[in-house]
């Protein structure tokens, strides 16, 4: 008889459950040596989903080349592609199809995002929390975020990659741009060769301080996009939270042609200043005007940071407009009810469109007369204001400001 | 429970029993379509001589009052449910009844809660027979698991008015739980440490039961003013510690929803009103105390403000909601059927232009009209709802006794019924290809609210027409369905039913709109 070296079986588990969790589940996988599939489930939506729920896991299991194990499903009603990512988070911890992927049925691909489009708003999706991700797109944000670092537990980060991975292939987000939040490098380049092939339209990359982290960044898009025959656009918004950062706000904005805006995190920054956040934010004016001044140096577009008080809309909405007038464009938020109250707030007046308009009209005519000149009664316009004229009216178009 | 149950189609194709508990059934016939005849129940003549000149009519405890009622096995006891989680009374009732060693009783609540489920226990020990009310929690289930050795028979809060007026039910003795009486049995209900606001579900067991008793627990000297409840219907008076408890009675406060999704369906449906038109001066609505409805009160009223709309009338059950409208002058009146909160109590007890109504006034399909057709607009919740705007809101999908009909069905004959919603609830959509229990037919309900968009009944062309041109979300109610099936990642299984009758769903009329069968 020869003797056998006999290693324990692997398990892990996966993913929420309790009274408190919705959309989730947790999966607790054992492996085996022997006897196939065991699958228990448990679902508080058993009666309608029980054997789709069952179906899903074995085709899940198969995909991912796990033969024999013990797996216990406890469903809190969640959806096919948060299912597959569970089982999918709870197989890699236990070591096995590392190299293997379950991947749902993929929701057509939106329109590529243009670089210059309408970012006022920007809605934040925690990366471990799906039961946020289905109806996201119906409080019209302009774009989502999916989260996958500061919302994310550190032990949470591999489950959530797969899980983000999974939503951006799946689930519509109707007309909002698709963007991540990666991690702070470099455990962000594990996030990027997990999202990058489902074409995420933006990448938010925290706490950058010089432009080689950009270029790093830009180049593993690069790659993987080439890998996966990829030709849309993926921009790059980096988010600068130091002081270092601040200084080199420009460089970091110009490391690639797939920079579309400049952000700024004022928790991190202000902390890294030593002061306290205040609501006035006086003591991030200097940074919050360079990030802007930067921005436009570079040519692509200026962000603020999020608004935290989701309570306070009044504080928002002057928040926002303080913003506009230093040269945002955007901000982030982080609830729903905030949406409204920023566009509001970076909506231009009546009386700006109005002029715009007038400007353009007026720009128009001097087009068709072939002059040179354009002028306004007995004013005569410069072209900066004329540029800036058209830039309003088209945003105030694409804001439904003008019909 | 007899095992053989015939069964017959009504006019929506649903099964339903030809007989009840030994009574006979008229199927639902359509809308409007039933005639009745005959004359209205009464309850017996009595005369001044055989009650005291003095008129206390006060007695030691509740087993001393049952007993010279003439407590009799079999009879049918009632309780108004205005207490709600918080009611002592009705248990106080039944378990006196115990102790006389009364069994068979019908238990006819107006509606029932889960912290009467000592109810359970009394049917197990045969005190009472079987329960025709709404059955929610662990009395639904016991209904739905086919334990009760009756059928349960779910009326509206018009149809249980009917039902007694029409002499379907005849009550034998009403303990009528009151937060403020005196000792002639004037009753009111906006006063006392247990205050709940209307007496409104009491007014037809007052008014019809061969036996009245009042239990109170805050006896005033005569007379208590005002009578919701008139003493000269009443036969005997009971004071008792505590008839609840008051945290339970009302809430301190009702909570709007805080959910995002909820909210954005609320404010649907406010968008819609004025969109379509209803929302004008001089209009009026109804709306529950669910988050949602809750919810789309305070957008419909800054939408009034902007436009400088003021409501006639709104209808409650009253919240703090209702009440800021009509101290802030954008409605006249508020008339209520029920009290949820503190805010809704205080302002009944204090406001001339806060009316307290009742099944009669409101509800009562069989009467010279009521006033829930002259509402404009009213605003439902529901658990399912199908392709053709039929609607459930008595049982889940898997069949489980879930809620009673309260005045819902009543509330379709609104001008316009909204359903708001979620389209669906965890995983489980909420748009189906038939409901499970028929509660409201299609043809009343005219508008379904989603959180993906706003489904207009067809028949409703001049609401269609009304918002054409808007910016509102109106899909076609198959086209929200097919997306929620999509995310759901098809459709939901449908759990089999069992083919035994358990209980029945009455319509408006009386007639039987449908069966709610065994489960598992």
């Amino acid at each position: 008889m020869s003797s056998v070296e006999t290693k324990p079986l692997p398990s892990a588990e996966a993913g929420h459950w309790g009274a408190e969790i919705r959309s989730d589940l947790h999966v607790a996988l054992e492996a085996r040596d022997s006897g196939g599939i065991e699958l228990l489930l448990e679902s508080r939506v058993a009666p309608y989903y029980g054997n789709a729920i069952m179906e899903q896991a074995r085709v899940v299991l198969a995909e991912l080349g796990v033969k024999h194990a013990r797996v216990a499903i406890h469903d809190e009603g969640a959806l096919p592609p948060t299912i597959g990512a569970r089982i999918e988070a709870a197989a890699r911890r236990a070591g096995i199809g590392l190299d293997k992927r379950w991947l749902p049925e993929q929701h057509p691909l939106p329109a590529p995002s243009p670089k210059d489009r309408l970012r006022r708003s920007r809605l934040y999706l925690p990366g471990s929390e799906p039961k946020y991700y289905i109806n996201a797109a119906l409080h019209a944000p302009d774009a989502v975020i999916l989260d996958l670092e500061d919302s994310v537990h550190r032990d949470e980060k591999d489950a959530a990659r797969i899980l983000v991975r999974n939503t951006l292939r799946a689930v519509d987000f109707g007309s909002c741009e698709r963007m991540v939040r990666i991690n702070q490098l470099p455990l962000g380049l594990e996030d990027l060769a997990e999202i990058v092939g489902e074409s995420p339209d933006l990448i938010l990359i925290p706490k950058v301080e010089r432009p080689e982290q950009v270029a790093e960044v830009d180049r593993m898009i690069g790659e993987i996009k080439s890998r996966n025959g990829i030709t849309r656009p993926m921009w790059i918004m980096p988010i600068l939270e130091s002081a270092l950062g601040i200084e080199n706000a420009f460089f970091v904005a110009a490391a690639s042609e797939n920079v579309a805006a400049l952000t700024i995190g004022l928790e991190d920054y202000t902390a890294d200043l030593g002061v306290v956040k205040t609501r006035e934010g006086h003591e991030s004016q200097y940074a919050r005007a360079r990030v802007v001044n930067a921005a436009h140096a570079a040519g692509v577009q200026a962000i603020d940071s999020a608004f935290g008080d989701v309570g306070d809309m009044d504080g928002l909405r002057r928040w926002g407009e303080a913003s506009r007038a230093l040269g945002f464009e955007g901000i982030g938020c982080v609830h729903p009810g905030q949406i409204r109250v920023i566009h509001e707030a970076f909506r231009p007046t009546a009386a700006e469109i109005e002029k715009a308009q007038r400007i353009v009209a007026a720009f128009e005519e001097a087009q068709k007369k072939g002059l040179a000149v354009v002028s306004l009664g007995s004013k005569m316009i410069d072209p900066p204001v004329v540029h800036r004229a058209l830039k309003l009216v088209e945003r105030a178009k694409a804001m439904g400001a003008i019909l | 429970m007899s095992d053989r149950v015939e069964l017959a189609h009504n006019a929506l194709g649903r099964q339903v029993p030809t007989m009840v508990n030994g009574k006979p059934q008229i199927p639902f016939l359509g809308v409007g379509k039933f005639q009745p005849r005959g004359r209205k129940a009464a309850p017996p003549i009595c005369s001044s001589k055989d009650y005291p000149d003095n008129g206390d009519k006060r007695v030691a405890d509740l087993e001393t009052a049952l007993r010279k009622c003439g407590m009799r096995n079999g009879m049918v006891i009632s309780n108004h449910h205005h207490l709600r989680d918080g009611d002592k009374v009705a248990l106080m009732a039944l378990e006196a009844a115990a102790k006389i060693g009364i069994k068979d009783l019908i238990w006819f609540p107006s509606a029932s809660f889960p912290s009467q489920q000592g109810a359970i226990e009394l049917m197990e020990k045969g005190v009472i027979h079987h329960i025709e009310g709404s059955m929610n929690g662990p009395l639904g289930d016991y209904c739905t698991q086919g334990k009760m050795r009756g059928m349960g028979v779910l009326r509206s809060h018009g149809g249980r008015y009917q039902a007694i007026q029409d002499g379907e039910v005849h009550v034998d003795i009403a303990v009528i739980a009151a937060p403020t009486a005196d000792f002639f049995g004037n009753a009111d209900g906006s006063h006392g440490k247990s205050a709940c606001g209307s007496l409104g579900f009491a007014l037809a067991d007052s008014t019809y039961a061969d036996r009245v008793i009042v239990v109170t627990d805050n006896l005033v000297p005569f007379p208590c003013v005002p009578w919701q409840i008139q003493g000269n219907n009443v036969d005997y008076v009971v004071e008792v510690e505590s008839i609840g408890d008051p945290a339970k009675i009302v809430s301190g406060t009702t909570q709007i929803t805080r959910s995002p999704d909820r909210l954005r369906i609320a404010e649907l449906v406010a968008s819609f009103l004025r969109a379509a038109g209803i929302m004008k001066n001089g209009f009026s609505f109804q709306a529950g105390a669910g988050g949602i409805a809750l919810a789309f009160v305070q957008y419909l009223k800054q939408m009034m403000k902007e436009d400088g709309v003021k409501a006639r009338f709104v209808r409650g059950g009253s919240t703090k909601f209702l009440v800021e409208l009509l101290q802030e002058g954008l409605t006249d009146y508020i008339l209520d059927g029920q009290t949820f909160d503190l805010d809704g109590v205080g302002s009944m007890a204090n406001d001339a232009r806060h009316v307290a109504t009742s099944p009669f006034t409101s509800y009562n399909y069989h009467g010279k009209g009521n006033f829930a057709s002259l509402v404009d607009a009213v605003v439902l919740g529901a658990t399912e709802v199908d392709v053709n705007f039929n609607a459930n809101v008595v049982t889940h999908s898997d069949g489980r006794l879930l809620h009673g009909i309260g005045g819902w069905q009543n509330c379709l004959f609104s001008g316009c019924s909204i359903l708001a919603l979620p389209s669906f609830r965890d995983r489980i959509p909420v748009i189906v290809d038939e409901v499970t229990t028929m509660t409201g037919p299609g043809e009343m309900i005219d508008v379904v609210v989603t959180e993906r968009g706003i489904a207009i009944n067809p028949r409703r062309t001049d609401l269609l027409d009304a918002v054409k041109g808007s910016k509102l979300p109106v899909r076609p109610i198959q086209d929200i369905k097919a997306e929620v099936e999509r995310i759901c990642g098809g459709k939901p299984a449908r759990p089999k039913l069992g083919d035994r009758p358990c209980a029945v769903v009455k319509w408006v009329d009386g007639t039987v709109l449908d069966t709610v069968w065994q489960v598992g």
